[in-house]
């Protein structure tokens, strides 16, 4: 395999709510192409780790680079410019309940591409149905189930393309065959359009299967204490609390 | 290099026709519509096979999908065959991905236009439904009430304590501005007839019965309709959406007791305290006009006040306040617990909320005026 770029490097990272600290030196690196996953318990500041990445909350100490830009170095219009290139899933879903799924989508691609409204319909459809939801155009947020609000979710981070896709918890409320035909998508997404995903999730079957990056976070002392491929982490770690949380505690 | 997509199709065999995708395809870039492919389907007689060559593709991305998607659910609708294999490997296993779930065919469509008459029988039978519900929640509010007497319903005094805050000394400052000035306002224009007459004195007795009988309690209970009213909806119907309530519900808890009993209680008592300093505004307002302009003596318009508004005044003032501050708490209240599950339906439930409250407070000042005047007071 040839070197690959860094995508996103994070150094030093501390994360805190006030005097609160969640997280302390974290230093990974994220590649251009990878899917990385990042675990740790409940509560550990996945979702954090991700509002900092995506620029929605500043970090208590340390820097993230986007390539060799200091994103929050840099002013909020260089933050904006890289963060278009991103697409975001909430844990929650986050979509806009006033709007139907269809507006949802179309929302991004009517603001950043001049498309005709006749081909963003189209994309909205290829993009419902890649997430196993065709004909669901016309429903609201409000009327759709938990896992479906989440795959709608997805749908719409994929809207633009982006080069680089954040997805908090996707398959967390998912039926076991969707999760799958998620871990697919995540998997050929990353093959045919060469997109970096950055995926927090606790499905042990999912780490396994699409991650060939990782860094886990230890609630327990505050910072990471590993990061790397999962398989090759569950392989050689000698950290209990890690080969618990990759074994589902059945080893320690 | 080509940087647009292009396409051109040949009929290799009989039943064959062969598309070949070359450039640049790209959203957003010049793209071929999937139509030249259909209209060739459709008119080339026989076609049974379409196979592609993308020998020539340089790059793709959504922009060859939804392509593909559309020739491929136009062969599936004319039972053409559609072989994948000369597509990129990553296009064909998306395309397989995208065609896993097969398409949801009983969505909804969205709404057609609607005849006047149908709007207005619509709108008929929502008007009577509405006040049909009125009437349960007044119901159910009744229901909870009972309980607080009989001491068992459950609600959170610490909750009941910061609800009264909010909706009664959080509401002096602007409550003190909007009476000061109607006081003043009334007595300007009083002012202005009476001194025709040189019964400038007069308007003491305008201003005090004025505000204490009627104009405090009116305003006050605007004030709170927009202040309140709308914050208890937005509040209740938030909870709404994030399915709160119907925690509550399924925790055995009333939503009636523990959300809209504290509010209403609320409002009751503060109501009538909050007229009865607006009153006090108001005549403020009255004597600075009377005292600076016409000239009249503070305590002379202090003994006029007095003079002229009559218990029964401030009674039924207080009375008013008391029943908008109700008025104002269900109308909030309810539109809240109906409220839709989505962002805009919790801005339509403050709004209605507010026109509800404002509409009912009008409303019974007219049957209290009335009632007033029949009974002689
Ligand atoms: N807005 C906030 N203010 C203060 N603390 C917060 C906030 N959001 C989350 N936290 C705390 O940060 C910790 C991590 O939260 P989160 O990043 O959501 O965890 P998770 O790893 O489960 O996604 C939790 O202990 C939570 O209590
Ligand atoms: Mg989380």
């Amino acid at each position: 395999m040839t070197e690959k770029e860094a995508h996103i490097t994070i150094r030093d990272l501390t994360m805190a709510y006030g005097d609160f600290i969640l997280m302390r030196d974290l230093t990974f690196t994220i590649n251009q192409g990878d899917i990385f996953i990042v675990m740790g318990g409940s509560g550990c500041g996945k979702s954090t780790l991700m509002t900092i990445l995506i620029g929605l909350k500043a970090p208590a100490k340390g820097k993230v680079f986007y390539g060799e830009v200091d994103f929050w170095g840099a002013d909020q219009e260089t933050r904006d410019r890289i963060i278009r290139r991103a697409g975001v899933m909430y844990q929650s879903g986050a979509l806009w309940s006033s709007m139907t799924l269809a507006e949802n989508i179309a929302l991004p691609l009517e603001t950043y591409t001049n498309l005709s409204p006749g081909q963003i319909r189209e994309v909205v459809k290829l993009k419902l149905a890649l997430v196993g939801m065709a004909g669901f155009e016309e429903f609201y947020p409000s009327e759709i189930s938990g896992g479906m609000q989440k795959r709608a979710g997805i749908a719409r981070a994929m809207a633009l393309d982006p080069e680089i896709l954040f997805f908090d918890e996707p398959s967390a409320g998912l039926d076991p065959v969707s999760a799958r035909r998620l871990d697919d998508l995540i998997l050929e997404l990353r093959e045919s359009l060469g997109t970096t995903m950055v995926v927090v999730t606790h499905e042990l079957a999912s780490i396994f299967a699409i991650g060939n990056n990782s860094v886990f976070l230890d609630v327990s002392i505050r910072t990471m204490t590993a990061t790397g491929n999962p398989n090759q982490l569950l392989a050689e770690t000698r950290d209990p609390n890690l080969l618990q949380f990759l074994t589902r505690g059945e080893k320690r | 290099m080509a940087a647009r997509g292009e396409i051109t199709m040949e009929q290799t065999a009989a039943d064959t026709l062969k598309v070949v995708l070359s450039g640049h395809w790209k959203l957003g870039g010049e793209l071929p519509g999937a139509d030249k492919v259909l209209q060739m389907l459709e008119r080339g007689p026989g076609v049974r096979h379409v196979v592609f060559d993308t020998r020539e593709l340089t790059h793709w991305d959504t922009g060859l999908l939804t392509f593909l998607l559309n020739v491929q659910a136009f062969c599936t609708q004319q039972q053409i065959r559609l072989n994948r294999d000369g597509l990129p490997p990553g296009a064909r296993r998306l395309l397989e991905l995208a065609s896993a779930v097969p398409e949801k065919k009983d969505a909804r469509h969205t709404e057609g236009r609607v005849s006047f008459l149908t709007y207005l029988g619509n709108q008929t039978v929502d008007f009577f439904r509405s006040a049909g519900e009125m009437l349960e929640f007044l119901g159910d509010t009744v229901i909870a009430a009972l309980q607080l007497i009989r001491g068992k319903a459950q609600y959170r005094r610490s909750d009941l304590g910061l609800i009264i805050q909010a909706v009664g000394v959080q509401a002096l400052p602007i409550v003190s501005l909007i009476c000061f000035l109607v006081g003043l306002i009334l007595a300007f224009i009083g002012a202005i007839q009476l001194k025709l007459f040189g019964a400038q004195i007069y308007v003491a007795d305008l201003v005090g019965i004025a505000m204490v009988r009627l104009m405090a309690a009116i305003m006050t209970g605007i004030v709170m309709a927009g202040r309140t009213g709308g914050a208890f909806a937005a509040q209740l119907g938030t909870m709404q959406v994030n399915q709160e309530i119907d925690a509550l519900r399924t925790s055995g808890i009333s939503p009636m007791e523990f959300l809209v009993l504290p509010r209403m209680l609320a409002l009751a008592l503060m109501m009538p305290l909050l007229c009865l300093y607006a009153n006090v505004m108001g005549i403020l307002g009255g004597m600075v006009v009377g005292v600076w302009m016409l000239d009249i003596g503070f305590i002379q318009y202090y003994n006029e006040t007095v003079a002229a508004v009559g218990l029964w005044n401030l009674g039924i003032g207080l009375f008013s306040g008391l029943v908008f501050g109700v008025i104002v708490a269900l109308a909030g209240c309810m539109r809240g617990m109906q409220c839709g599950r989505s962002a805009s339906a919790v801005g339509d439930a403050a709004t209605s909320a507010v026109v509800t409250a404002i509409v009912g407070i009008i409303v019974s000042t007219a049957v209290i005026t009335i009632l007033c005047n029949f009974l002689g007071i």
